[in-house]
Parts: structure tokens; sequence; C-alpha cells
């Protein structure tokens, strides 16, 4: 198993290294009673000698309590071992995450982090627990019984010394036969699974273009090459049981022949050969045992890799131990901007950006579908790094900045809005855990948020559902917008935040804005001109470049693209005003 | 934790595993059967391991004790004899195992295919009410407990009965008293075992409950990460993570605990057991009692020995059984969910007029289209032609009973007309677009379309005459040509460059690395908003349809780009009927007619200016003096 995930054992190490030496008691206890059955049967029984078959028996009762004991705290402490280090393999996954930059965000899905922390962590689990617990029982449950076969028949444990080499040898070679098909399995497993959530998901367009049809024969083929490929891979693992059969029934046999001449010769007991036999049993189920297990990991093996992928995952951004801890205003300066999302030598997502906002301004940005409005302002609280050039806050490179302070002054509602399962006070308080109902209140006013909640019959201690699917889309984003106030921070970046506000309100927000927090600069996307038309500047973005940047007034005169996306909306409107 | 939640075999999980059954034996009849006779023979071998041990011992290895010159002939006689049992057990073993293999994974595959087949003839209720999480949790948890109960637990458990019957047999032959002291220990074993697994039972379903809320507080919270980040709030949310975490370790600990201690206590039983025989074994044989020689005991015992190694495996088997038939049970009742009903009989068909000027049939597409209408009674079919004159009469509609969303709601949209809807979140607006493809049918009232009541005109092709972009862009995996290809399968290269420069996406797409064989995948996560929203109106565009209906469609599309977008629809509509439902009032501004919906009534109806001119919500929405939410 991977050496590096298995750190993530920690504090359950104790558990981990006790169970094998649980287990090996356990064996011992195992091995000693076929003895004392044997003894049992040949002396106590054949001689009609109950106070030795008595004291035997509690004697044999006494050592059943010892393996019990042994065993079931075992038992326990595999299970604990393993859950253990499944949950902290959880919080490893969970905490990185945390520490992810936007940019490693990118790299994963959601779908994908969450089967990392569910059916990956399930698999290594599982793998682990039956690893301490196996693993350490098959060695020694072999050695011990074939010391036992020793003292009983030498010829038969030289015969069962050459058998381990073979059938170990035959079965690991059947796993690792096995091993690249079952990967292949999983990998067309999730493409399996991927088509059903999308069929799930898109259900009303797979109806609406009456596409049922088709997608039971994309669905039918994906389904039958798991299949045929899954067949295949069982297939070979099936030969398993036959083989390890065939052995067992193979050394059976050679042993009938081998003891029952010595039995005749009068080297051996009948008793003896029974026993013989027991251990020659638990030493081929042992092996069997370590295929078991063997498949297992592999099988843990690639949900290994998968966990590893995202506990390997650098993060981009790391903090200075001696970063800045203090912003002093809300200035920002980009200088020469070029960035990628691909990183230097990628397609260029911004083309030598140049800007200059002094503390306190309203900055208007507007620009069309993926003119990289969202992509400018994203590198003010350093959610990704500049890829040539530099962004400054305060006059200070955003890089030298501690990044929770960073983040602490510069608060941004983005595009995508999410709230949390909670209350909205819990809600708005992620701005500031300390704040107090008034303060939290207080922000709500501002956004503008206040009158609907207290329209609410739980007013803010109203619950907020997963994605904050029962308010509606204007109200979602002036909750937002309250909970980004609530951070009181030297800049506020507003991405695309009031479209589905009235524009009545927006203009309140506005207001508000100007007069509760002069000081703080205040940078707004829109694509509603009039949330916009009264910035202290505009910036018209297209394609990557500053197209255009001055006050309404002025770009009027001088810039198109403003002058014909605010007569498209304006033309009409402006009649009736 | 209540009973409720122990896992227990009801009349259910019995139905459940019985229909489980059919599927094995309605495809594999011959195949289980001859399973089913290989497992038998290969439990004879391996019984015959001890069973023959006996024999062999007192008829042909004991007498020889003490001879001169032995006579091994018999031995090996009686050795091969075994020894071809053992190789029959052997190849049965071979034959079942790789039979189980393609009889479980072609159970699975039925299992997985028909469960698909049945989504699709799901209603669209069907998705709105159930998250997709737990559907695909049918898919992949479900079906995968499904795999380890056919693959492992049915021959395990099969094998393991059969020896304990074996067993039994013999042990009762050879002594029926100490078999009664068996029969007791079974009770005990039996017992112990539905305790313990009744422990592990109910914490695997805590387990499940636990694991389920740390993947719902995972889920949420790496969706909104970047709000996470924005917020400095990883600490808090580390925090609550880790409480949720503890509370599965718990209870995945005790859920293992109990399942790997029923193994060391069986196990023990069995011992405990083997000393109880021998104990009183002794003693009968010494007093005298049940005519029992000592010999018998001591192969009664060996019996002993390996008589408790079944109940282990069975009792290992339950709780996999138990989590599979639950797994089967959630399965089947999404199969045995109602299929949406379509009984309609008028369907679409291509139509060109003939010289006489009467609508004819054909099989080319020839942008005409018609509704062929069967009559029952005279055997006669009518074609009309489809214009997209859509009329709802006195409709009324609720998702629930006790919660109406649509009122009384009369509206005509005339063909080629543009309407458009408007009103705030809940008003109704999308509702109505979903009664006219019928992916709900209304409570009261009727649609009809081109005069034909919908409710005639089989779904199907009520569905392709109908264009529909909504607002949620759905994209499949697959490339971009292939997406747009999805409105039409059979489209040419041409023609999927000709729909996408009509909604304004070819510029974006050449712009990517492979242009239109850019591999899209989760739903076009590389692409923006924006950018999907102009897929799915290049995909619908090259549908063609009669009828179209744009559900916010260019929500997130920049007002310039919608404008361009527009103009290109607009020409390919010219003629059509469309229908808009946009937030943006600059969207729909060129309508033939608005409707504004509030509560699920029209409170106005009429163009722009008209509207404008009345002065009352439409105004006041257009002058921004009222919020759209």
């Amino acid at each position: 198993m991977n050496k590096k995930l298995l750190r993530s054992v920690r504090e359950y190490k104790r558990q981990s290294f006790l169970t094998p030496v649980l287990v090996a008691l356990e064996v011992l206890m195992e091995v000693l009673i076929p003895l004392l059955m044997a003894n049992i049967i040949d002396v106590g029984i054949m001689n009609g000698d109950m106070s030795y078959i008595m004291k035997m028996g509690l004697l044999l009762v006494l050592m059943a309590m010892v393996a019990l004991f042994f065993g079931a705290k075992a038992g326990q402490l595999a299970a604990i071992a393993s859950a253990g280090y499944a949950k902290n393999l959880r919080h490893d996954i969970f905490y990185k995450i945390q520490d992810f930059s936007f940019g490693n965000i990118d790299h994963f899905s959601t779908p994908g982090l969450v089967t990392r922390l569910t059916t990956d962590i399930t698999n290594v689990q599982m793998a682990y627990m039956f690893t301490i617990r196996l693993l350490a029982r098959a060695p020694i449950m072999i050695v011990l019984s074939l010391i036992m076969t020793m003292t009983i028949s030498m010829p038969i444990a030289i015969m069962m010394l050459i058998t381990i080499p073979i059938l170990g040898g035959a079965l690991i070679f059947i796993a690792k036969k096995a091993h690249p098909h079952f990967i292949q399995v999983f990998d067309e497993y999730d493409i399996l699974n991927n088509s059903v959530q999308e069929n799930v998901n898109a259900a009303r367009v797979v109806k609406a273009y009456v596409r049922e049809d088709y997608e039971n024969e994309k669905f039918g083929k994906i389904s039958t090459v798991v299949f045929n490929l899954f067949t295949r891979a069982e297939k070979i693992v099936a030969w398993n049981s036959p083989v390890m059969q065939f052995t067992v029934y193979t050394v059976v046999i050679v042993m009938v022949l081998i003891g029952g001449e010595s039995i005749i010769r009068g080297t051996m007991l009948t008793g003896e050969l029974t026993s013989v036999i027991v251990y020659a049993l638990q030493i081929l189920m042992s092996l069997m045992m370590v295929s078991f297990v063997f498949v297992m990991i592999m099988i843990a093996e690639a949900s290994t890799d998968r966990i590893s992928e995202v506990l390997d995952e650098v993060p981009e951004m790391v903090d200075v131990e001696t970063a800045e801890k203090e912003v002093a205003n809300g200035d920002i300066d980009f200088e020469h901007v070029n960035f990628s999302y691909s990183g230097k030598g990628g397609n260029l997502s911004l083309k030598d950006v140049n800007l200059h906002i002094k503390s306190g301004q309203i900055i208007g940005v507007i620009g069309g579908t993926g003119s990289a409005k969202s992509t400018l302002v994203q590198l003010i609280p350093r959610l990704y790094d500049v890829t040539e050039g530099c962004v400054k806050v305060g006059g200070v490179d955003v890089r030298d900045y501690n990044l929770k302070a960073l983040r602490d002054q510069v608060s941004m509602v983005l595009q995508k809005n999410v709230l949390f399962t909670g209350s909205i006070y819990e809600n708005i308080r992620w701005g500031d855990e300390n704040a107090t109902d008034e303060e939290v209140q207080r922000v709500c006013r501002l956004a503008q948020a206040d009158s609907f909640i207290q329209e609410f019959p739980a007013k803010y201690d109203t619950m907020i559902v997963e994605g904050g699917n029962n308010v509606s889309g204007g109200q979602k984003q002036r909750l937002c917008i309250a909970r980004a106030l609530l951070k009181k921070p030297k800049i506020l970046i507003l991405d695309d935040s009031t479209s589905a506000v009235d524009t009545k309100t927006d203009a309140l927000i506005r207001q508000a804005f100007r007069e509760e927090i002069p000081d703080t600069t205040k940078i707004i996307i829109a694509q509603r001109i009039s949330s916009v038309e009264d910035a202290d500047m505009i910036i018209v973005m297209d394609d990557g470049e500053i197209n255009g940047i001055g006050t309404s007034e002025e770009l009027l005169k001088t810039n198109d693209i403003y002058r014909e996306v605010y007569e498209s909306q304006m033309k009409g409107g402006a009649d009736n005003e | 934790m209540s009973k409720q939640e122990k896992p227990r075999i009801n009349a259910g999980t019995i139905k459940t595993a019985k229909r489980l059954l059919r599927y094995v034996t309605g495809t594999y009849k011959v195949q289980f059967i001859v399973v089913i006779f290989c497992i038998l023979m290969s439990s004879v071998a391996s019984i015959s391991v001890s069973l023959s041990l006996k024999y062999l011992l007192d008829d042909y290895i004991i007498p020889l004790i003490g001879q001169e010159n032995p006579n091994y002939s018999e031995l090996y006689m009686a050795l091969t004899v075994l020894g071809i049992i053992f190789l029959l057990g052997v190849i049965a073993t071979f034959v079942y195992s790789r039979m189980m293999v393609v009889i479980g994974q072609g159970v699975l595959k039925r299992v997985r295919d028909e469960m698909f087949e049945h989504m699709q003839k799901l209603p669209i209720r069907y998705f709105d009410q159930n998250t997709t999480g737990s559907i695909m949790s049918l898919y992949t948890n479900d079906t995968d407990t499904l795999r380890q109960m056919i693959n492992q637990s049915i021959p395990q458990v099969l094998m393991s009965a059969f020896t304990i019957v074996v067993t039994f047999i013999s042990m009762l032959m050879l002594s029926p008293i100490l078999t009664a002291l068996a029969v007791l220990m079974i009770v005990v074993m039996t017992f112990v075992s539905k305790v313990v697994a009744g422990n592990s039972g109910k914490y695997f379903i805590r387990q499940q409950v636990d694991l389920a809320a740390v993947t719902g507080f995972a889920e949420e919270r790496m969706n909104g990460q970047r709000v996470v980040k924005v917020f400095n709030h990883e600490k808090i949310s580390e925090k609550e993570f880790d409480e949720l975490n503890e509370k599965l370790f718990e209870s995945a600990a005790n859920a293992h605990t109990f399942a790997s201690i029923m193994g060391p206590i069986i196990g023990n039983l069995g011992n405990l057991q083997f000393v109880l025989t021998a104990v009183l074994g002794g003693f009968l044989s010494v007093a005298g009692i049940g005519n029992m020689t000592l010999g018998t005991i001591a192969s009664y015992l060996q019996f002993t020995k390996s008589f408790t190694q079944p109940f282990m495996q069975i009792a290992q088997q339950f709780n996999s059984i138990i989590m599979a038939l639950a797994g089967a049970e959630r399965i089947f009742n999404m199969m045995d969910e109602e299929p949406e009903k379509d009984e309609g009989y008028v369907t679409l068909v291509n139509a060109k007029k003939d010289a006489d000027g009467n609508i004819v049939e054909c099989r080319e597409r020839t942008g005409m289209w018609a509704w062929k209408h069967p009559h029952q009674a005279d055997g006669t079919i009518t074609y009309t032609e489809l214009k997209g004159d859509v009329r709802f009469y006195d409709m009324t509609f609720g998702y629930t009973p006790d919660h109406m969303v649509l009122h009384d709601l009369t509206l005509y949209a005339k063909p080629g007309q543009k309407l458009a809807f408007v009103g705030s979140t809940g008003a109704g607006k999308t509702t109505i677009t979903n009664l006219i493809n019928r992916f709900y049918d209304v409570d009261d009232g009727k649609i009809r379309y081109d005069d034909i009541n919908i409710n005639k005109i089989k779904k199907a092709d009520l569905r392709r005459s109908l264009g529909i972009v909504l607002q949620d862009t759905h994209l499949f995996t697959g490339t971009i040509k292939e997406n747009i290809r999805y409105g039409k399968l059979d489209a040419t290269d041409e023609e999927v460059v000709n729909a996408a420069k009509l909604a304004h996406a070819d510029g974006f797409i050449r712009m990517l690395p492979n242009g239109y064989d850019t591999h899209l995948s989760g739903d076009g996560e590389e692409l923006s908003q924006g950018q999907r929203q102009l897929l799915a109106i290049a995909r619908a565009a090259i549908a063609d349809p009669p009828v179209l209906i744009l559900d916010e469609a260019t929500s997130s599309i920049d007002t310039r780009t919608e404008s361009i977008v527009q103009k290109g629809m607009d020409n390919l509509m010219k003629g059509r009927t469309v229908f808009v439902i946009a937030h943006r009032l600059s969207t729909i501004r060129n309508s033939d007619a608005i409707m504004v919906l509030e509560h699920g009534r029209i409170i106005e109806r009429g163009t722009h200016e008209e509207l404008l001119a009345l002065k009352g919500t439409y105004y006041q929405l257009y002058t921004g003096k009222l919020e759209l939410s």
C-alpha cells in the first residue's frame, strides 16, 4: 500500500500494531486447540479416561476463551484502526482542499472529490482492515502450523514446504493477471456512472429532443463494455477456487498415502494424521486469505492513487511567514498584467492590463461574454496569480500579503452565488463570525435585504436550504452582498451580483455604498448600464483587453462598444422615464 | 436507536429476494441449474475430506497395522476413487465459478439496462422529486452490493447450507443423542449471531446515515469552495467537517467491530461444543448409555470440529445479503415507478402540398409539417398542417394538489407570433412551458395545438415539434460538434457550423484549441455559462423546430451578444411560433404579445407599447420601479 498515504494512520498506530500482536496470540491458541482436541480423542476418548477428558476439556474451554478474547479484541482494534485511518484520510483530503487555491480547485470536479471522500476511502479502509487482521494471521498461522507438522511428520512438513510457494505463486499470478483488467473496469465504470448522471441532470433535454432511444443505445453500449470487461476480469479471479481446491485435494491424498504408511509402520498415530490434515488445511486457507487480501489491496490501489492525487496536489499559493498583514488602503494598481489560466505560454485571458484605482472610488466594469471581466477582478483578492506583471493593493504587491489578511480586506461577491444550509444569521455571519445581531441587520439594510427578511415568518432565523434555492435570485444576491459587507472590507467587488435585482433597489444599494462606506473601493461588474452609469470610472473590457476607460459621458463619446451597449439598453426605456 | 432500524427479514425482503432470483432464473435457467448441481458436487468433494478419513483409517489403514507385508492395493484403490471424487469436485468448482461470473455480471447488466431504460420512460416529476445523488446511488452503491451478493453470498450460502445438511445427517447417523447437543448448539449459535448481526446491522445503517451527512456537507462546501476561500472560512469549515467525520468514525468502528467479532465468537462456540460433546460422549460411553463405542465418539468429534465452519460462513454473509436486498428493493422501487403515460395517436410527419393543394405525407424534409390524425370511427386519416397555433383554455395546474401554480389561464399564440412571459420566480412561467410539451399534464382545462387537443398527440411527436432551450443548460460528454448535433443526429458538419454561427457560438468555438472537436466533459465545465447557453441555442437551432420555447435561454449572455443571437433566431423562426421567458425585458421587447404573470394569473397582456401605455406592472418593471426575482 502507498507508504505516504499510510502516514495518515497517525494516532491509530497503536491499534494498528496491537492488532497483529493479538491476532498472533489468537492464532497460537487456534493452533494449539486442534492439538488438544487430538489428545482428547486419542488419549481421553480412546481410553475412556473421563478425568483426562474433563481436565483437557477444561483447558480447551479456557484456551477457547483466551482465543475468543484475543480474537474479539483484535477485531475491535482492527475496526477502530481502519475506521480511524479512514477518518484521518477524509480529514486530510478535506483540509487539503481548504488549502487549495482557485487554480487547484479547477483541477478537480466536485463529484470527483466526493467519490474520493466516500467510495475510494471505503475501499482503502476495508483493505487496511483486512491487511492488519489477515496479513499477520496468515504468516503466523503458516509458520506455527508448519512447526506443528514437523513435530509430527517431517516428510509431510517437507511436502508442505514445497506446496506453499507453488500455490502462493499461482494465486499471486492470478491476482496480478487480473489487476490491469480491474483497473480498466473501474475506468469504464466511471464512464457508465457519468452517463447516468448526465441523463438524470439533463432529463428535460433528453425528453425535449426525444432522444430516449438514442441515450438507451449509448448506455447499452457502455453497459456491454462494462459487462465484457468485468466478466473477463472476474473469470481470471475465478481460477482461484479450483486451483486452491486442486492443491488441497492433492495434498490430502498424498498425506493419506504418506501418513497411512507411517501409521501402518507404527511411526504415527491415527489422531496425528487428522491433526496433520487440519494443519495442512490451515496453511492452505491462510494462503487463500493472502491472495484475497492481495486482490483487495490491488483494487484499493486505484483508490489510493486517486486519493494521493488530491493529497499530492501542490497548493499554488503558499503564505509566507514574513508576509505583510496590514492593508493600508483600497488603492488598486494593475501593472502590465498578463494572465493565463494555464500558466506561462498558455492562451492569454488578460493582455497587458494597466489600471490605477484610488481608494474609495466606485468603478464599473462592463464587457461582453468572455471579455475577461471576472478574470480581471479575481486577481485583486489573489484568487489567481498573475502570469506576468503585478497587481498591487494599498501599494503592495498582492503576493507579498498574508492571504487571509488580504482577503479579509478584499471582499468579493462572486458571480456564482452560493448560500449554505443554515439560518440567514449564520449565512451572513460568514463575513464576521463575531458580529452581533444588530450588525447583521445593519448590513442587511445596506444591501436592501432587511425588508424581505422581515417578511419571512422566522425573519433572520429563516433556514436557507442547500444552494439557497428557497429564496429568489434577487434575494439571494442581496444576501450575498450583505455577507460581503459584514467583513467591513477596504475593497468590495461585486461580480455581476445585482443582475436579478430591480434597478430601483440596485440604485438604493449603490447609494448606501456611497453614503455608508465611502472609503471602501467598490468595483461593480454589470451587464446593465444603469448599474455602472454613475461610477467614477467605467472600464470597458473586450477580449481580455481594456477597450476604454472613463466616465459614462466620456465613453459615450469615445468608445464604440460602450455606446452600442448603452443605446441597446436605453433605447425605449429612456423615452418613458 | 429504535427497533425498526435493525435490519430484519420481512415479507418485503422475501419478495425482493424472489424477484431478484427471477432475474437469475429468467435468463440463466439452465446455467443456474448447472451451477447448483456443480456447487453440490463441489460440496460433496469438500465434505469427502473429513468423511472419507474415518473410512480410510478404519477400513484400509488400521487393519494393515502390524502386518509383515501390508497389501496397499486396496488403499490405493480407495484413494483413486477419492481422487476421482476430488477431481470432479475441482472441475465442478471451476465450472460454477466461471458460470457465476457470467450469471452475476449478466444479471447486473440486465438490471442496469432495465433500470436505465425505465428511467428514460419516467415522467419529469420523478427527476424533480429525487435528487441526482439518490438516483445515482441506485446505479453505484446498490448495484455494487448486488454484485457482491450474487457472486459471493449465493454460492457461499448454498455451499454452506449443503455442507451443514450432509454433516448433520452424518452426525445423526453416528449418534442421535450427541446430535441433540449439536442442535442445542445450533440454536445458541443462531441466537448469538442474530444478536451480533443485529447490532452490527444497526451500526451499518447508522454508518450509512453518517456517511451521507459527511458526503452532503462536503459536497455543499466543495461546490461553494470559492466562497469559502473568499471569506477565509476554511478553519470553520474544517471544524464542522471534523465533527461529522468523528461521528462517522464512531459508527463505522462499531459496525466493523461487531462484524469482525462474529467469527471468533462462533468459532469458539464451536470449540465449546467440541468439549461438551467429548465430555458427554465420554460419560455416555463409560456409563454404557446409547450403545456408543469410543470409536464412534472419536469419529463424531471429527465432524464437530468442522461443523461450525459453514455456520460462520453463513453468518459472515448475513450483512452483505441484508444490505444487498435493501439495495435491490430500492432498485425495484424505481423500476416500479409509473412510467410516463402516452395515449396520443396523432403523429407528426413531413408534408408537402400536391398539385391540388392537398397536404400529403412525404419522407424528405420540406420545411412543412403536418399532423397525421387517424380517425378510429371510420378508419380515415386526415392531415392538418402544423402552424404553431397554441391555445390554452381555462388551464389550472399545481405540482401538488394542495398548491395550485396556475389558475384559469387562457391564452392564444397565433402562428408566427412571438409570445413572451414576464413575471417573478414562482409566477408560473416555466410551468407553462412544462405543460406545453407535457412534462406535466394539466389538472383542469385543455391545451389545443393547431386545434388538436395535445393529449391526443403522441408525446414524442409533440416534443419533436417543439424546440426548447432552458436556462440550466445541460451538455453531454463528447465533442462540441456532437453536442450541437444532439438536436439533429444526421446533421452534416456544415449544418453544425451554420447553427453555431446563427447562435453566435462559432467565434468562441474556433478559438478553442480543437475547435469543433473540443471535448467537453461534465456538463461542459470548461466553458462559461454564457458560452454554454450559446451552444444550447445552436443545438436547438439545428433541430429547426416548428415551434420554439426559450426559457431564460440568454440570461447569462451579455446584451450585445444577445441581440445578435436574437436576430439570428428571429430569422430562423420567421413565420413560426416562439415562446420566450426572460428576465431581461430588453430580450422580449419586440414580442408580438407579452403576458405579465403574477401568482399564476395573467395580469396584463399586450405589446410592449400597449403595456407601457397601460402604466401598470409592466411599466413599473420596465422603468425599474419593480424587481423581478
